[in-house]
């Protein structure tokens, strides 16, 4: 068994009787009798370090992760080079230990830090204040639609089908506790359905939500279908893939409201899913409601210039009941990382990332095209990712490029079940050519496999 | 400020720079491979109205300097590794290094959370035997890891009564909570579409049973409640609290911020609760990383079970783990994907080094600890000034109120913990709960040794007694940190919350 306590007999004897009982049990005779265990908890007993380290190896080793197959697999989350320098800053013990800064004058490296995360973010997405992030993306939303809710109690949202599905499950979740519905505006060759989109929206519509690009890996005219809701006085919110923005017209020049995303890609691990971070900015009119923690500068009584957190009558801890949200954990340290990242890229090389991705995604999507069974799902610009669609049974195409040691993507079914053989296709910096070229061939094998497989069946 | 040394220290000399005032033009650290495939004009793969026409104004900067930069900045930060943070409610346990390696392995930190369950059966069975330890810990049979953080646990937990009620065609409008409670408990209520209803406490600082007598009604459709509570006080009460609750068919529900003091002792669930959330990042050493990540999974009985989010871990008569997502009752997703499992992992090392055992061990010398530090401040010099609020053994944290100290010596509790950064601790939780006038809450933890504990206490009698003879310095303190006191009014009032560019 391992411990990290430290108490001797000698000190257990005299805490006690510094305390003035005999035991330690007697310190806990406030608890009644029934409602004590009474037993050892039914639990594998304790195991040393090295022990531990093997048992957590084995596990890992169970897993095929992105370091033991070459992986086109995004939806969210993507396998980007994190830099050496990330890790080594993410993990010195003054960033990695202390609690959410409530003592300023101890925390202005987490204060600093989150002030300058703050304009990293409001730099990406055009919009002037960004909060220190929130738990990851598709929360980020939910928190969106609260903030929206809060802002003007309209009883209904509408909802693009190209924000990602986890997003929309989220966003239906926690809108049934206020009581707000959810409407979805179906896609049409790829992008949000324009004509439905107007259709669906009305005065009693309280926000929009897009994704940019879309699930689909489509970029979506966010000037356009902004512009519509704005008509009815609806709240702009997109989701968006901060690697993109490189490129893109940032959501606060198409007339959005409030940009969120997942931070992931910023120089977070995929970690099966989380800790990432989300972010959340918006314009200036929703700096008193947004969520979460917000850093700010102020000089201290000798007139040094500081930094603290600000605006905390929106919190939980002062205003209970009345709050603008529930949320009292930001994602400091993950936001760290994608601030280091960000500066790590720069100006230049965000955008000549950002560019990379573009042309070897262009090639990749030319190149899957061009194999046999393999047909774009649809034709919309894309920056990072795109969706063919296949024709033979995705999962089993899936299985059969897995032995080829290549995860050709996501499949859309569950979740787009009117494109039940659709993949869904991403870039990073880590798949070059050859990696491209690879999975044209693998997925070109697998497909003409299950095809002939089919006709056997068939036969 | 009279005795006091007024001279800078190095850091405090060092203005705060940003990195974007370190940016210069043409400066750059990333080189990004070589566009290997075929290029084509920029104006045929995104049209020019989709484009940014300025570019994002990251900084310009070499990979040394940024590395300074962050280096520099860091030790403008407070750390548990490096001192005593006894942050009541806040459990800053020590976190082992282990948990950073074994989180590390390439085989969890590069697990894309769409691989095909098939391809991620050691996370799957990780996440398996975390939520059997959690709900043995908890002492209710089912568990979901989803939720991000104790209040989103929280709102998992508010839904889910939701959800239930619902379910057998009941619309319940209430909730109740303590007035000591967590401030994201009220938060949650609202968030979740219910109106708070708060309960008073009696006289030894546990629920008044009459109040909540009156006000259990069957508008009600859930309790919040903590226990131990935020005074460190466990409820002895606690069964006729669940039955009142159960007995208008509310669910009762755990907010698990203070498990840290009866883990292996007493389970929840044995108490009667529905609903309980844990905070890995306290209970469970998830390191806090300055404000998160955490972790805030649930554990719930029989009858919650079907409404849990979506979607749960099943385990195969083979033995394989999948998700399961056709989960027709279920409230749905909180979050993307499963979780944040970088701290599944770290929590899961940390069950499996301590066992049934080491657990129980934990709790039981936490409470020792705070009673310890309870009782040196008991002593003659400090008692009279910061009496505990309640005068009972605690559990793993206790309250002291500064009212006699601010009347007596003319220091607030707020100029006690500035004066303690100047001794080199971080100060306890201030001003909360809102119960106990200028509020102390002091939650040593069980890492730390008997020798911390004895400091600390010195240092507070030290304080006090340089109080006596010059309140001045307490006033004014601190004098060693890199910033002294921050305007935070000024920050409000006029916000700069980023870098204008």
């Amino acid at each position: 068994m391992s411990t990290y306590t430290s108490v001797t007999d000698d000190d257990r004897a005299a805490m006690l009787a510094a305390v003035g009982v005999r035991s330690v049990e007697e310190l806990f005779r406030d608890i009644p009798e029934a409602v004590r265990l009474g037993r050892p908890l039914d639990l594998p007993a304790g195991l040393s370090e090295t022990e531990v380290y093997d048992h957590l190896r084995a596990l890992a080793a169970r897993n095929v992760s992105a370091e033991d197959e070459v992986s086109f697999v995004g939806a969210g989350m993507y396998d980007h080079y994190v830099p050496a320098l990330v890790d080594s800053i993410v993990t010195r013990s003054e960033f990695l230990t202390p609690y959410t800064p409530y003592q300023p004058e101890v925390s202005q490296g987490g204060l600093q830090v989150m002030f300058e995360y703050q304009t990293a973010i409001s730099e990406l997405t055009g919009l002037p204040v960004s909060n220190a992030s929130v738990y990851e993306g598709p929360s980020a939303v939910g928190a969106a639609g609260y903030l929206a809710k809060l802002t003007n109690g309209r009883p209904r949202f509408v909802v693009s089908r190209g924000l990602h599905p986890h997003s929309r499950e989220t966003l239906e979740t926690l809108s049934r506790g206020y009581g707000t519905t959810v409407d979805e505006v179906p896609l049409a060759a790829g992008v949000t359905d324009a004509e439905a989109w107007a259709a669906a929206l009305d005065s009693d519509v309280g926000a929009v939500f897009l994704q940019q690009p879309n699930f689909l890996g489509a970029v979506e005219d966010l000037e356009a279908l902004a512009a519509v809701a704005r008509q009815h006085g609806a709240i702009v919110i997109c989701a968006c893939d901060p690697m993109p923005l490189a490129l893109l017209k940032p959501p606060g020049e198409c007339g959005v409201d409030i940009a969120v995303g997942e931070g992931q890609p910023l120089g977070n691990r995929l970690d099966f899913g989380g800790p990432s971070f989300g972010f959340f900015a918006a314009a200036e009119a929703y700096l008193r409601k947004m969520p979460g923690r917000i850093a700010g500068e102020t000089v201290d009584e000798d007139g040094r210039r500081g930094f603290v957190l600000t605006l905390q009558t929106r919190e939980q801890h002062i205003r209970r009941e009345k709050a603008t949200s529930n949320i009292c954990t930001s994602q400091a340290l993950n936001a760290l990382a994608g601030v280091v990242y960000l500066s790590w890229l720069g100006r230049r090389g965000f955008v000549e990332l950002g560019e990379l991705l573009l042309q070897r995604t262009a090639y990749a999507r030319e190149r899957l095209a061009r194999v046999e069974g393999v047909a774009l799902l649809h034709e919309q610009p894309v920056v990072r990712e795109f969706a063919v669609s296949l024709d033979a049974p995705v999962e089993r195409v899936i299985e059969r490029c897995a032995e080829l040691g290549i995860n050709p993507g996501y499949p859309l079914g569950r979740d787009y079940p009117e494109h039940p053989n659709g993949l869904l296709v991403a870039l990073t910096e880590r798949r070059s050519r050859a990696d491209i070229d690879r999975l044209a061939e693998a997925l070109g094998v697998a497909v003409a496999a299950e095809r002939e497989g089919v006709v056997e069946v068939g036969a | 400020m009279s005795a006091v040394d007024v001279r800078q220290t190095a850091q405090q000399r060092e203005s705060a720079t940003t990195i974007y005032e370190k940016s210069k033009a043409g400066r750059r650290a990333f080189v990004p491979p070589p566009v290997d495939v075929p290029e084509r004009p920029l104006d045929e793969l995104l049209p020019a109205r989709f484009r940014r026409t300025v570019e994002a104004k990251l900084p310009e900067i070499s990979e040394p300097e940024i590395n300074r930069h962050y280096n520099r900045l860091s030790k403008r930060n407070f750390d548990l590794d490096t001192g005593f943070y006894p942050l009541g409610s806040c459990t800053m346990k020590h976190n082992p290094k282990l948990h950073e390696r074994v989180a590390a392995l390439p085989g969890h930190a590069r697990l894309h959370p769409a691989q095909d369950p098939k391809r991620a059966q050691g996370a799957l069975e990780l996440m398996w035997n975390l939520e059997r330890a959690l709900s043995e810990i908890a002492g209710l049979p089912h568990v979901s890891l989803q939720p991000s953080a104790g209040s989103h646990g929280e709102l998992a937990g508010v839904l889910l009564t939701r959800a239930y009620h619902e379910a057998r065609g009941e619309q319940r409008t209430k909730v109740l909570a303590p007035d000591t409670s967590h401030g994201t408990n009220p938060a949650t209520v609202t968030m979740a579409g219910y109106e708070l209803v708060k309960l008073a406490s009696n006289a030894d600082g546990g629920i008044d049973l009459d109040d909540l007598r009156a006000k259990a009604d069957d508008d009600v459709a859930c309790l919040m409640l903590t226990n131990p509570n935020t005074l460190g006080l466990f409820d002895p009460n606690i069964e006729e609290i669940a039955r009142i609750v159960h007995g208008v068919g509310a669910t009762l529900y755990y907010d698990g911020a203070n498990l840290n003091a009866v883990m292996g002792i007493s389970r929840p669930g044995d108490m009667g609760f529905d609903i309980v959330h844990f905070n890995l990042h306290k209970s469970f050493t998830q390191p806090h990383g300055g404000g998160g990540p955490g972790s805030g999974p649930i554990a719930v009985s029989n009858r919650i079970e079907p409404f849990l989010p979506r979607p749960v871990i099943v385990r195969g008569e083979d033995g394989t783990f999948d998700f399961d997502h056709d989960r027709p009752k279920s409230i749905g997703r909180l979050r993307g994907w499963q979780g944040n499992f970088g701290c599944f992992v770290r929590s899961y090392a940390y069950i499996r080094s301590l066992g049934a055992e080491g657990l129980r061990e934990a709790s039981e010398i936490a409470v020792l600890n705070a009673n310890y530090l309870l009782a040196r401040l008991r002593e003659a010099g400090v008692a009279e000034y910061l009496p505990v609020a309640y005068d009972r053994l605690c559990m793993h944290e206790f309250v002291l109120s500064g009212a006699p100290m601010k009347r007596e010596l003319g220091i607030k509790t707020l100029d006690l913990a500035k004066r303690l950064l100047d001794f080199g601790y971080h100060p306890p939780t201030v001003y909360f709960p809102l119960l106990v006038d200028e509020a102390l809450l002091v939650e040593p933890t069980e890492t730390e040794t008997k020798e911390t504990l004895d400091a600390f206490a010195d240092a507070i009698a030290d304080i006090l007694r340089e109080a006596k003879e010059d309140p001045e310095v307490a006033r004014h303190a601190p004098y060693t940190t890199p910033v002294r006191r921050l305007d935070e009014a000024r920050a409000a009032k006029q916000p700069v919350i980023r870098q204008p560019l």
